[in-house]
């Protein structure tokens, strides 16, 4: 149910970034690491953008893998279900480097005519 | 169509809320630490047992619960400490905002400690940062090893996982092998302590634990 606020945020992002225009397209990106679903944000956006200026808006989900760089071996690598440790060397020594990003990439207008 | 960047992060207005937390807290130099677990692993058990273990150490908390009942608030004040309860209203994490309507309510600087019992869930409190130092895991032996497989995102997120109720070990089949490696693969940093609050068996590591942080 955390979808609910976050669909509100993501809203509030788009208009504030389109300045009364009609807005068609939302791009956001979702790192494998959050725990926020597509499916969740669909549902919830359906709801309230309804009369809105972004009603019907289409969301593009862009997902992007969790990966980690070992600090032993210095090799980066996609992180897999069986966990973190380094697919090379097999060390502890590895920090995250990407899947908890969350943020609204862009967003697409309709031209005003003038 | 025009094409406009954006580039916001979606979680923004919590994380800046939790930096105002955690300054809150360092001003008054207090220590935070935001714990998390299923429910019924032990939460406020280990939150009463922390209270009584660490004497001389003032401790303040913030109970989150998702409906009005605030039980787990007056155990938390029947050992000594200030609490404040939080009615989430149903949701199923706390958020940074609710810490900062929490604070206002403890006497920060007349305390050396803030323990956060974050709402029974073992998916949504992980994404949300409130302004601790650090966030506390609490697993139990009842729930089974295969915990940390079907939970990474959790397991991953956490600096501490407290092992409770190992006095039910003889009773319940659990694979801690099974279980450590799946901590271990996906949280290889994390600080383990294996306790049970039921006969108070490793507390005193994870009392020396917290008491290092306080005084540093
Ligand atoms: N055998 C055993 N029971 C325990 C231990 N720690 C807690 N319990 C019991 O487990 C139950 C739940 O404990 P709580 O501390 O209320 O758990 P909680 O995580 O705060 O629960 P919620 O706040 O409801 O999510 C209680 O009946 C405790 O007495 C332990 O180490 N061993
Ligand atoms: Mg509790
Ligand atoms: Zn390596």
């Amino acid at each position: 149910m955390h979808e609910l606020p976050i669909t509100q945020t993501i809203l509030d992002i788009a208009l504030n970034h389109a300045h009364g225009a009609v807005i068609t397209d939302i791009r956001l990106t979702i790192g494998d690491l959050t725990s926020f679903v597509d499916d969740s944000i669909q549902f919830y956006w359906d709801i309230i953008s309804e009369g809105t200026g972004a009603v019907g808006a289409k969301l593009h989900f862009k997902r992007i893998p969790a990966r980690a760089k070992c600090e032993a071996c210095g090799r980066e690598y996609t992180i897999k279900e069986e966990g973190l440790l380094c697919p090379h060397c097999g060390s502890h020594r590895v920090a995250i480097t990407a899947g908890k990003e969350f943020f609204v990439d862009s967003i697409e207008i309709q031209e005003q005519t003038p | 169509m025009t094409h406009i960047p954006v580039v916001q992060n979606i979680l923004n207005a919590n994380d800046i809320i939790a930096e105002v937390n955690r300054n809150k807290l360092e001003s008054a130099h207090v220590f935070g630490l935001n714990i998390m677990a299923s429910p019924g692993a032990g939460k406020t058990s280990l939150i009463e047992h922390t209270i009584r273990g660490l004497s001389g150490v003032r401790v303040g908390i913030i109970n989150g619960d998702t409906a009005g009942y605030d039980g787990d608030a007056l155990r938390a004040q029947n050992a000594g400490a200030t609490a404040v309860h939080i009615n989430t209203g149903g949701n199923c994490h706390l958020e940074a905002h609710m810490i900062q309507d929490a604070l206002v309510y403890l006497d920060l600087p007349a305390l050396d400690l803030v323990i956060i019992e974050n709402v029974g869930n073992l998916v949504c409190p992980a994404g949300w940062k409130l302004g601790t130092h650090h966030n506390v895991l609490v697993a139990s032996i009842p729930e089974g090893a295969d915990k940390p497989y079907k939970y990474p995102s959790m397991y991953h997120g956490v600096d501490v996982l407290v092992i409770n109720k190992i006095d039910l070990l003889p009773y319940i089949p659990f694979d801690m092998d099974y279980f450590k490696k799946g901590v271990m693969a996906l949280n290889p940093k994390v600080t383990v302590f294996e306790v049970s609050c039921q006969t108070g068996q490793g507390l005193d590591a994870w009392y020396d634990w917290v008491r290092g942080k306080i005084y540093r």
